[in-house]
């Protein structure tokens, strides 16, 4: 006892300076993971969590049987493996291309502008997307469409990809450049010496140096796979495209803060949440089976 | 100095080509905004491609910014912005300082306590929920004390207090310096760097937020930008109905509100970009 009161005393201004950041973590992520328990609750607005009758599974029987869960769902899956088929790889690649660069003027231009939207919010983008892609005053007829992708079923998925990469393929390339920047050039110099040209060099030095640099962005990104980015597709859809955009993320929000239907919302969240832990402990096993470097 | 083959010539005027057509359309969209914000009502309204501004004229900022509503959301979004980072940044650096600090008793459960918050989440409901039991809804405490620390910021500001000499922290200590002291007058002044480079991420971050504003504001006196936007494309009829927007100038009144909120941004950014390899620096130790 006097043993530990030593210790803390010992400690107590590493302690003092922990304290906020412990209250912190316990009080918005640890409470809110306690709150999940009204998932398996019949809750209302009035009541707590501590005062709530438990429902069992009811919650969870009644999401899943509901049809519009299923198209959130559906819509999910589908526009995030787009995202990551499309726009995963398009950093990598860009990084690539931008390394080649002999001209360095030429590249901080280029990394001034492409940078840049990155730092703007979806709603300011969208505004201007709205704007640009109006079928009255956009540049919609000078690219032969008939309606703005942005209203049309058909395009509308298509468009959240290209909008998302249009919008973070420049800011993605700055950590795989970073790790490019890390290379020793005596690297690239021998291999030059041993004859291999620039494509040579691209697929065994600078691609080699960022391999695991993509693979622990890819654990991660494979963790995400059912959070497709709320603002985008809230500031984007429409009720002409609401079937094929609706997504898990925007349905909680319906459901949740516009229905007021807490319960049902809260298992819908709990389930994409226990969706993504699983997909990133299952990506990170597989990583390091096949030798490389997991995250933990 | 080695010939170049046909190939290499070829990919690299190619790359060229395609990077520099790659900054034409990513400028492109921007420049439409800004050229619609200049424009006249009717040249709004025609179509195509706006390389320039028709009919020049300052109207739509004229009637965007006598709009009470924009210099409150301004007000509001630069309150959220500084108030936010500053306390984002204090309180994820005593985090890592104190994390960093191996022989502490309980450091590890800590640390894990933290680093769970990475991979799991109670979700935005009973987030919601919570703010709501502090009474912090309609609020700005909603948009900044629920995403004050992040764990990932954290890692990044532990990795970079490593590479600080122990030596520097042993001497200020035996000169008498208690670790409260140390870390104020010591630490904190040498993580400059990566003070700025999270200060920089985290302020952008709170400017753009959008989805805690929809939740927890209801009060139209607390609009961020972003939402008071959001609200004008939305509600564009109600807008000139109340009054806050008398001429019909609706595309160049919101192009111009768009461009009046990125100003900041806009203005930030050649700061910004010192950092940028910097910051990524910092990232890249992480992993």
């Amino acid at each position: 006892m006097s043993q530990t009161m030593k210790s803390f005393h010992k400690h107590k201004y590493y302690y003092v300076l922990l304290l906020p950041g412990i209250i912190y973590f316990i009080l918005f992520k640890y409470i809110p993971m306690g709150g999940i328990a009204i998932a398996f609750q019949d809750f209302r607005i009035t009541g707590s969590v501590f005062n709530s009758p438990w429902a069992g599974l009811k919650w969870f029987n009644i999401l899943f049987e509901s049809p519009d869960f299923w198209v959130a769902l559906r819509n999910t899956v589908i526009i995030s493996f787009y995202k990551l088929i499309f726009n995963f790889p398009a950093p990598i690649i860009l990084a690539l291309l931008l390394n080649e660069l002999i001209n360095g003027a030429f590249k901080r231009i280029v990394q001034t502008i492409i940078y840049f939207p990155h730092f703007v919010s979806w709603v300011v983008l969208g505004s201007i997307l709205f704007s640009v892609f109006s079928v009255d005053t956009g540049v919609t007829k000078l690219l032969g469409l008939s309606t703005s992708p942005i209203m049309n079923p058909d395009a509308f998925r298509g468009f959240l990809v290209g909008s998302e990469m249009w919008k973070e393929v420049g800011w993605g390339t700055v950590i795989y450049l970073a790790a490019i920047a890390g290379v020793n050039p005596e690297q690239y110099e021998a291999a030059k010496i041993d004859g291999a040209n620039r494509f040579q060099l691209i697929r065994h030095v600078t691609l080699p140096a960022i391999a695991s640099t993509i693979v622990v962005l890819l654990i991660l990104r494979t963790g995400q796979i059912l959070n497709v980015g709320f603002d985008q597709i809230f500031i984007l859809y429409n009720p002409l495209v609401y079937n094929v955009a609706d997504v898990l993320e925007t349905y909680v929000y319906r459901v949740g803060l516009t229905m007021g239907r807490f319960s049902l919302a809260t298992a819908a969240g709990l389930f994409q949440a226990v969706v993504g832990l699983c997909l990133l402990v299952f990506t990170n096993w597989l990583v390091k089976r096949m030798g490389e470097r997991g995250l933990w | 100095m080695i010939q170049k083959g046909w190939g290499e010539r070829t990919f690299e005027a190619g790359n060229i080509l395609f990077l520099a057509l790659l900054s034409l359309v990513t400028l492109y969209p921007l420049w439409h905004e800004i050229s619609i914000s200049l424009s006249s009502a009717a040249g709004a309204m025609r179509g195509g491609l706006f390389l320039f501004p028709r009919g020049f004229t300052l109207d739509a900022y004229k009637s965007v910014l006598s709009s009470s509503f924009i210099w409150l959301a301004y007000r509001n979004s630069i309150i959220v912005a500084v108030a936010g980072t500053i306390l984002h940044v204090l309180f994820t650096a005593t985090t890592a300082y104190a994390l960093n600090k191996r022989s502490l008793p309980g450091v590890k459960a800590m640390t894990l306590l933290v680093l769970f918050t990475m991979i799991f989440s109670g979700g935005m409901i009973p987030t919601y929920l919570l703010v709501k039991t502090l009474g912090l809804t309609n609020t700005l405490w909603a948009l900044m004390l629920p995403g004050m620390i992040s764990a990932f910021n954290v890692i990044v500001m532990q990795s970079f207090m490593r590479t600080i000499p122990d030596e520097v922290e042993e001497s200020a200590s035996m000169d008498g310096a208690n670790p409260l002291r140390i870390f104020f007058t010591i630490i904190l002044p040498l993580c400059k760097p990566v003070i700025a480079t999270i200060a920089l991420w985290e302020c952008v971050g709170l400017w753009n937020n959008f989805m805690q504003a929809l939740i927890y504001l209801n009060d139209k006196e607390l609009f961020t930008l972003p939402l008071l936007l959001k609200e004008i494309i939305a509600g564009q009829q109600l807008a000139t109905d109340t009054g806050q927007f008398t001429t019909f100038a609706a595309e160049s009144a919101i192009a111009a509100t768009v461009i009046v909120s990125i100003v900041p941004i806009l203005a930030v950014y050649p700061f910004l970009q010192k950092y940028f390899m910097k910051g990524t620096m910092l990232g890249s130790v992480k992993s």
